[in-house]
């Protein structure tokens, strides 16, 4: 009976002091990781919708969930840049990082574009 | 004499250069010859003989390229060949990789706009050259990269004048590995460049180089394949040294790794292999990881014999002193790790893997041997110079003012060896300078001799050591190309499919694209049967020529009886009613009075020998002696019944016959 108090009120303390650390992060590196999170979300429908209906035009199955995949990991790169903690990214201007996020997501789109087929 | 050097120290000091700038200077000095370098010294061939392509292969790709520039980019990527593989056809647009047309075609516009009236033949020759030179300088500022711009200048030295790319990339020589070779390292220069600074613009313009390589070759598989396995194993050993904090440990930790990973590797490829369980590949790649493979199952991958498994001669030959340098430079990589360091030496030791079991492969492994060996060359080279300078230094100064205690008290034991150090690194140096020469020496001896060779313009010397040359193969495809009607279709072993398209422009039954199987075993059956049976299937492909290459009056040894065992091996392995023994006699391939009574009367024999029997071929021997095979035929009376022979060049190098319509039918 104790045991399981202590360690329901360890998992509260433990989901508390996460909401509280993540609540201090910066707004826009908030607005990125929603943007991580629905990519990550919208891939997974299409992997959920591609096991229920089929995998018949795979290139279509394909370059949908890679191109969630992919500006998930291009938004995981544009976070790690902007981030005003991490040292090696200290005078890279986040303007800079965010022209550079723009470009790569145009020609992964681009080229996803061509392989829906 | 005495205001000579004073006038030359005051011109050098008219120009005020600043150390900087001379080190600029030469740089970009040593850059320029080395390019120029690299482009001339892959110009033997077209010294010798003439500016022409060379090989098989590269006669599709200057087909294709002459297609390309005549009837635009549209019609050129939905074209489908009807002049090759009769009756099939084949679907050329979707089944090449158009890089490297689309950049001859692209050289040739610009050539064009600047009014430089140029042919797209010379282009296509020179193409392979130009993007050799092109890769030094990816070479220069990738070992700059990983190393320093000392390690890049000498890395771009090395790999102009490397063997191993030159055999690929001479000039003639229109094939994917010369452009494809420049987009792998300049992919990878690009990723490593984008690792080191964590631009996504670099990512960016190393995805356009990936897609470039697509464009140009099927090595870009490597390249797929090697960038994730990287990301695997950087982020491992990051992982580890978070872990570790002790630089000591990490060392350790990596020794261990290392050996432990190759152990448990192996014992899984063996275990994976016996039971079977490792076959997911298609059977070129598959026979990559095992050799046996193709032998067996695929007789057609391996009767190339580019697929063979290398020798350590072949090494030697194409690599020579790099060959002791690169365990070296892996040394020196070991010692300073980097991203940059780990990501060379994994791309060292994979492609030395591949190499080491396909020769065409060392091409892959050439430029990681050459960056790694500069890498080795340049670190000894200048350890070696900061001993001959600092010895100077520690006698003049004396004073630990500027360096550790730790470096002033290692100086001190120099002192007392001064003489000897400084002797030693002297002889050292010049060692390695006689090293280097004898390298640059070999690659130029071995450009003259073995790679510049056109293959279809042979050469040899004559008994007053003149040099003689054999054109048979133009002579024949050219006889064929103004002899013959336009829809004549002609009926060789697939080596010479694309040549007698390009050159002779008439419609040929298999090439060398070998896409089907059967319809190639169907050439060597007919090739392998006797002239009864043969006929019916010659008939049935509606073959109006059979075109044989004979090497017998001039001792040429790659000519189709050599080659005929192949023929009956891919023959057997698709009509079972060809079997390899029957033409063996104890095992042993003969075409003297002993040989096997199948192959005195198969096909091949009779065209190959048709009339031979009477030539005298060498001074002293009984006619009808086979040079090549050195030994004189056994069934000298060949006749045939429905063939007539058509042409036989100068020098019986290649034998065309015409197949003769069916006789009438006779009541009596």
């Amino acid at each position: 009976m104790g045991r399981t108090s202590s360690t329901k009120e360890d998992a509260g303390a433990l989901f508390h002091s996460l909401r509280s650390a993540y609540a201090a992060t910066p707004v826009n590196l908030k607005i990125i990781d929603l943007y991580v999170g629905f990519a990550i979300f919208t891939a997974l429908i299409q992997v959920v919708y591609m096991a229920m209906v089929g995998s018949f035009p795979f290139n279509s199955f394909l370059s949908g969930v890679l191109s969630c995949v992919g500006t998930a990991v291009l938004a995981v790169c544009l976070r790690i840049q902007v981030n005003k903690e991490n040292k090696e990214f200290k005078d890279l201007p986040p303007e800079r990082a965010f022209a550079d996020f723009v470009l790569c997501n145009l020609v992964l789109h681009l080229v996803i574009m061509n392989f829906l087929g | 004499m005495a205001t000579m050097p004073a006038s030359a120290s005051d011109l050098l000091k008219s120009f005020k250069l600043k150390t900087k700038q001379q080190e600029l200077l030469i740089r970009v000095s040593i850059l320029c010859l080395v390019y120029i370098l690299a482009f001339i010294t892959r110009l033997f061939s077209v010294l010798r003989y003439e500016s022409m392509i060379h090989e098989f292969d590269p006669y599709f790709n200057y087909r294709t390229t002459l297609y390309l520039t005549e009837n635009g980019f549209y019609d050129f990527w939905n074209w489908f060949d009807y002049e090759s593989w009769y009756p099939l056809g084949r679907i050329v647009g979707g089944t090449l990789y158009p890089g490297l047309m689309v950049t001859a075609v692209l050289i040739y516009r610009i050539l064009r706009f600047l009014r430089f009236a140029v042919h797209i033949r010379e282009v296509c020759v020179l193409t392979a050259p130009f993007f050799a030179s092109n890769t030094t300088l990816v070479a220069y500022f990738f070992g700059k990269e990983i190393w320093d711009s000392g390690a890049g200048l000498v890395a771009a030295i090395l790999i102009a004048i490397c063997p191993g790319y030159i055999s690929r990339s001479v000039a003639g020589s229109y094939d994917n590995e010369g452009v494809a070779i420049f987009a792998l390292l300049f992919t990878f220069y690009v990723f490593v460049k984008a690792v080191n600074t964590g631009s996504l613009a670099w990512s960016l313009v190393s995805a356009f180089g990936y897609f470039y390589m697509v464009s140009a070759w099927g090595g870009y598989v490597f390249i797929i394949n090697l960038i994730p396995l990287y990301v695997l194993v950087f982020y491992f050993l990051d992982w580890v040294k978070h872990m570790l904090s002790d630089t000591k440990l990490f060392q350790a930790f990596l020794r261990i790794t290392v050996t432990c990973a190759v152990a448990v590797g192996g014992i899984a490829l063996g275990l994976g292999m016996v039971s079977g369980y490792i076959s997911p590949w298609t059977g070129r790649f598959y026979s990559l990881l095992d050799p046996t493979y193709a032998k067996d199952h695929i007789p057609i991958i391996a009767s190339v014999s580019e697929h063979q498994p290398t020798a350590w001669s072949s090494f030697m030959f194409d690599f020579h002193i790099l060959l002791f340098l690169f365990p070296a430079g892996l040394y020196f990589c070991f010692k300073r790790l980097s991203d940059a360091t780990i990501f060379i030496v994994m791309y060292g030791l994979t492609s030395m893997y591949f190499a080491g079991v396909m020769v065409r492969l060392i091409l892959v492994a050439t430029p990681a041997v050459c960056l790694i060996s500069a890498i080795a060359v340049s670190a000894t080279v200048k350890n070696l110079t900061v001993l001959l300078r600092s010895k100077n230094k520690v006698v003049q100064t004396g004073s630990t003012k500027r360096s550790g205690g730790s470096q002033s008290s290692s100086k001190a034991l120099l002192d007392q060896s001064q003489p000897f150090q400084k002797n030693g690194a002297i002889a050292l140096l010049f060692g390695a300078f006689y090293l280097l020469s004898r390298y640059a020496t070999h690659c130029t001896w071995v450009t003259s001799e073995a790679y510049s060779s056109p293959s279809i313009v042979l050469a040899a010397r004559g008994a007053h050591g003149n040099r003689v040359i054999f054109d048979d193969y133009r002579e024949a495809y050219f006889w064929l190309r103004q002899n013959t009607p336009q829809d004549a279709k002609v009926m060789s072993w697939w080596d010479y499919g694309y040549q007698i398209t390009a050159m002779g422009n008439r419609t040929v039954i298999v090439d060398n694209n070998t896409w089907n199987n059967t319809h190639i075993a169907t050439v060597g059956r007919a090739m392998s049967s006797y002239e009864d049976e043969a006929i019916e299937i010659i008939r049935s492909l509606d073959v109006d020529y059979v075109l044989v290459v004979f090497g017998g009056v001039t001792g040429y040894s790659s000519d189709d009886i050599n080659k005929f065992l192949w023929m009956v091996r891919i023959g057997g392995g698709v009509f079972p009613v060809i079997k390899e023994p029957d033409y063996l006699v104890n095992g042993e391939y003969r075409v003297d009075k002993g040989a096997a009574p199948k192959m005195l009367n198969c096909l091949m024999y009779k065209l190959c020998y048709y009339r031979f029997g009477e030539m005298m071929t060498e001074y002293g021997k009984p006619p009808g002696y086979d040079r090549a095979r050195g030994v004189e035929i056994g069934n000298k009376d060949v006749k045939l019944e429905h063939l007539e022979e058509a042409f036989t060049t100068s020098n019986w190098i290649v034998r065309i016959y015409r197949v003769k319509p069916p006789n009438n039918r006779c009541e009596i």
